[in-house]
């Protein structure tokens, strides 16, 4: 029973071998780990989704151009959208959880480690899987929507992989979500109720509620799109009675929750941005969480206004497209409540700051053309067309995507214990934002003048070539933003120093660990006040919590390879579903693969595990 | 005090399920998991009923199916469910010996319920050629009632291992979760054949 006080700090400072540092992750449990894990996979593909844009928005600079080919910008498409959503927004999102959820609520990790760990290795292999793809016959090509028949017609194996490999990663995120529930519900420190949680804390919960009740849909749609494709089942296909519209109602009542899936968690975590450097306390803070809780109801109800155009009838159209309108009115709340947080606050303006004020008129945008996509008789204009991409970028990347950066910005002391570099940081934000909507913005009106999407090529002198121009012009500044980011925490972490605790002067919890924090986090469980409770402690005069326990032993759950190899068993298994259609022999795979699963499940299931002890004398003989 | 003897205590609490946060977290989680489940049966549902009809020529539901074998498979699930509550009352109860057996009679149960789904298949394969690939129908059929029975599988081979696993040790805090957790999961499953039985068989027939 040894005690790993493996601090994070260690690779560096102890200059521990590479090998021992990759076993630490592989078999860890640790939440701020598993964190690290989300976060740099999440980060790999999104260079990786941002290649794929550079490469679409050079084929569009110019009319009729013939950088890639139509099959190929098909799959750099269908690879671009399913990376962004599901292998860099998602995963960067969970990372963020992960690591700041359980300091802000005063656990020492989530209620289910292993599954955490388990979660984060199925998104990772499952994105492998997916971009397997490229080597083995080419990439999936039916757009990240996927729609029957175009998917189950699509020749060789890229659509199987699709299927595969979202299965896979989607499977981990459906953990996470009951993880994090669980977690939220008997895990809160003493004092901690529910109206004393952070937003963001919050916005963990409801998103997890969300994930919870949409991914199983995405799962029945792969599913079924994988029997159809490899077991020769009959569900899309007309002649034997099947319907395709099954497909895109199951893709898109997983679908719209999904995009509050993404949006979510950055309201939160932009809520704690604002009241943190305008040094109020949030205004409204009630509202602000039964609004997310309306949104999370009602986005559930909404699903079929991605279906407008596909004949569900004037009476079902307008049903859903006044529902979705709905979603305008808590989603506007927010908008003033992060507002009046601001005014008369003592603002102080720096990345992260930069990054919540650029969001809010960028995602209002968003929102406004949301309400024009929601009126279904103008949609069936707009529908698949540009205006349809600019109106979900205007979300995606102005809400989400700045709501990442304004994290990372936010929580890296605490999450790598560096605060990361001022200028780099402003740079980063000004050369992203300029980009951002340079790029998106006159998309709205080469949808509107007719240009639709997934196109390959465009024609000369339709008045699309200028449009076009900037709008690739503006994806270059983007990746120069991008591109000084990563030089920024390549930056900070060689040359940067450790952080404070509090480097922000901070009024939630996760401001009272080191930074980063003790894999334990706390010696002693802290006693919450209120909300905002270190603030309240500081304005008290106290400026750290009072403990709600004596120093006492503390318990903590082992290491474990096991969640690694079981996601190793279904990855072998993923190669025998898709190749067994070309020869009976990947059987092989296909059952080896699922019996390693199932056997490192039982293993699981059969060995004890009852976690370790931290003892007091450890935690004395710390010196802090 | 180390894990050890925190997780065996001289004497069992009331709710040696719930005793521990482990306990709670597996008590709550499973139910969360069930949640999820209901969106994902919900899901093959509404598949099925949107693609019942869609026999392609082939055999309709009216044709195929035989309600007094399908009513047998009802009792005893549904049975199995009563004889798990019962091993859930011993457990709380702190008799690990009954607990087992009422558990291998809801193992049992399982088991049969498995064989005459087994039966009925190979009957619709072999006498009507009624197959997954034969129609939207088939394949629809398949996969909601299919997903079902794998379900039933999974809960048998669970129930198997840590009844096999703790047959020699009685019951602790560690393990009680375990098989309460077991438990809520067999219900669920019974609860599931209910609708199945109602949307698939009886809609079936009657429909
Ligand atoms: C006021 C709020 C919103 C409204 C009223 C709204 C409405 C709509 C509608 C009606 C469409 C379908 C347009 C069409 O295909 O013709 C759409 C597409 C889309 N929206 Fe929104 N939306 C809102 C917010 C968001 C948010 C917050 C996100 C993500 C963070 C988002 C992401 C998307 C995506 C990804 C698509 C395109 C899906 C595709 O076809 O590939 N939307 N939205
Ligand atoms: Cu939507």
């Amino acid at each position: 029973m040894s005690i790993a006080v493996s601090d994070k700090n260690s690779a560096v400072t102890q200059k521990r071998s590479i090998g021992a540092v990759l076993w630490d992750y592989l078999t860890t449990v640790d939440h701020m780990k598993v964190a690290h894990l989300y976060l740099f996979g999440g980060a790999f593909f999104f260079i990786l989704g941002g290649i794929e844009a550079v490469i679409i928005r050079i084929q569009l600079l110019v009319p009729e151009n013939d950088f890639v080919s139509a099959g190929f910008y098909n799959e750099i498409i269908t690879m671009h959208g399913t990376t962004m959503i599901f292998l860099a927004a998602m995963p960067l999102l969970l990372g963020m959880m992960n690591a700041i959820m359980p300091l802000q609520i005063g656990a020492r990790d989530v209620a289910f480690p292993f599954l955490n760990s388990l979660g984060v290795w199925l998104f990772i292999l499952g994105g492998i899987m997916l971009n397997m793809s490229w080597f083995f016959g080419g990439a999936p090509d039916a757009g990240w929507t996927a729609y029957a028949p175009l998917s189950t017609t699509s020749p060789g194996h890229g659509v199987d992989f699709y299927a595969v490999g979202l299965q896979i990663a989607g499977a981990g995120t459906l953990m996470s979500g009951i993880n994090f529930l669980v977690t939220i519900i008997n895990m809160r420190a003493p004092g901690m109720t529910y109206m004393r949680m952070p937003l963001f804390t919050w916005t963990t919960f409801i998103t997890s509620i969300l994930i919870l009740f949409a991914f199983p849909a995405l799962t029945v749609g792969l599913f079924l799109l994988m029997f159809d494709r490899m077991f020769g089942s009959a569900f899309f296909d007309v002649a034997l009675g099947g319907n395709t519209i099954i497909w895109q109602h199951l893709f898109w009542i997983f679908g719209h929750p999904e995009v509050y899936i993404l949006i979510l968690p950055v309201f939160g975590l932009f809520s704690e941005i604002f009241s943190t450097f305008s040094k109020k306390r949030l205004f409204g803070y009630t509202s602000m969480v039964f609004a997310t809780m309306l949104i999370a109801f009602l986005g559930f109800m909404v699903w079929a206004h991605h279906m407008f155009t596909v004949g569900m009838g004037p009476i079902a159209n307008t049903i859903f497209s006044v529902a979705t309108m709905a979603i305008a009115i808590p989603t506007g709340i927010k908008i003033f409540n992060w507002l009046a947080t601001m005014w008369g606050g003592n603002v102080k303006i720096n990345s992260a700051m930069l990054w919540a004020l650029g969001f809010i008129p960028s995602f209002t945008i968003g929102g406004m053309t949301g309400i024009m996509v929601a009126t279904v008789a103008a949609d069936y204009q707009y529908h698949d067309t540009y205006f349809v991409i600019a109106h979900f970028h205007y979300t995606i990347v102005g809400g989400t995507v700045m709501g990442i950066f304004a994290g990372l910005h936010y929580w890296w002391p605490k999450i790598f214990g560096r605060v990361l570099n001022e200028t780099l940081g402003k740079i980063t934000f000004w050369t992203f934002f300029i980009g951002f909507h340079m790029t998106f913005f006159i998309q709205h009106f080469l949808g509107l003048m007719g240009m639709p999407r997934r196109y390959w090529v465009f024609l000369e002198n339709q008045g699309l070539d200028t449009g076009n121009f900037i709008s690739s012009l503006g994806a270059l500044f983007m990746s120069i933003g991008v591109i000084v980011f990563i030089y920024n925490a390549i930056y900070v972490w060689l040359k940067g120093e450790k952080a404070a605790a509090d480097p922000w002067d901070g009024r939630t919890l996760e401001w009272t660990t080191a930074s980063p924090p003790e894999h334990y986090n706390w010696k002693q469980t802290p006693l919450i006040r209120g909300l905002d409770c270190l603030w309240i402690e500081k304005t008290e005069g106290n400026g750290k919590m009072t403990p709600a326990e004596p120093l006492k032993d503390i318990h903590m759950p082992n290491n474990t390879i096991i969640p690694f190899i079981m996601t190793l068993g279904f990855f072998i298994s993923g190669f025998g579903f898709i190749y067994q259609t070309e020869n009976k022999l990947w059987y092989i795979a296909l059952f080896g693969g699922m019996a390693i699963a199932l056997l490192a499940m039982l293993v699981r299931s059969l060995q004890d595990d009852v976690g370790h002890y931290i003892t007091k004398e450890e935690l004395k003989g710390e010196a802090k | 005090m180390s894990q050890d003897q925190i997780l065996n205590p001289k004497s069992l609490p009331n709710s040696p399920e719930k005793a521990t946060l482990e306990g709670k977290n597996k008590f709550l989680g499973l139910w969360f998991f069930l949640g999820g489940e209901t969106v994902l049966f919900a899901s093959l549902f509404g598949s099925f009923v949107a693609l019942r009809n869609s026999t392609a020529g082939g055999p309709s539901s009216e044709e195929l199916f035989g309600l007094e074998l399908v009513f047998l498979m009802t009792v005893m699930l549904l049975t199995s469910s009563l004889t798990s509550v019962y091993a859930m009352y011993h457990m709380k109860n702190h008799d690990f010996k009954k607990m087992q057996l009422w558990l291998g009679i809801t193992g049992l149960l399982g088991i049969g319920f498995l064989g005459l789904e087994i039966y009925e298949f190979t009957h619709y394969i072999t006498e009507y050629g009624f197959t997954f690939r034969s129609s939207a129908f088939g394949s629809a059929f398949y996969s909601l009632v299919g997903f079902h029975g794998g379900h039933v599988t999974f809960g048998i081979v669970w129930l198997i291992a840590i009844m096999v696993r703790n047959a020699r040790r009685g019951l602790n805090l560690y393990n009680a979760p375990k098989f309460n957790t077991f438990s809520l999961y067999w219900h669920y499953i019974d609860v599931v054949w209910v609708f199945v039985f109602t949307v698939v068989y009886l809609m079936g027939k009657v429909g």
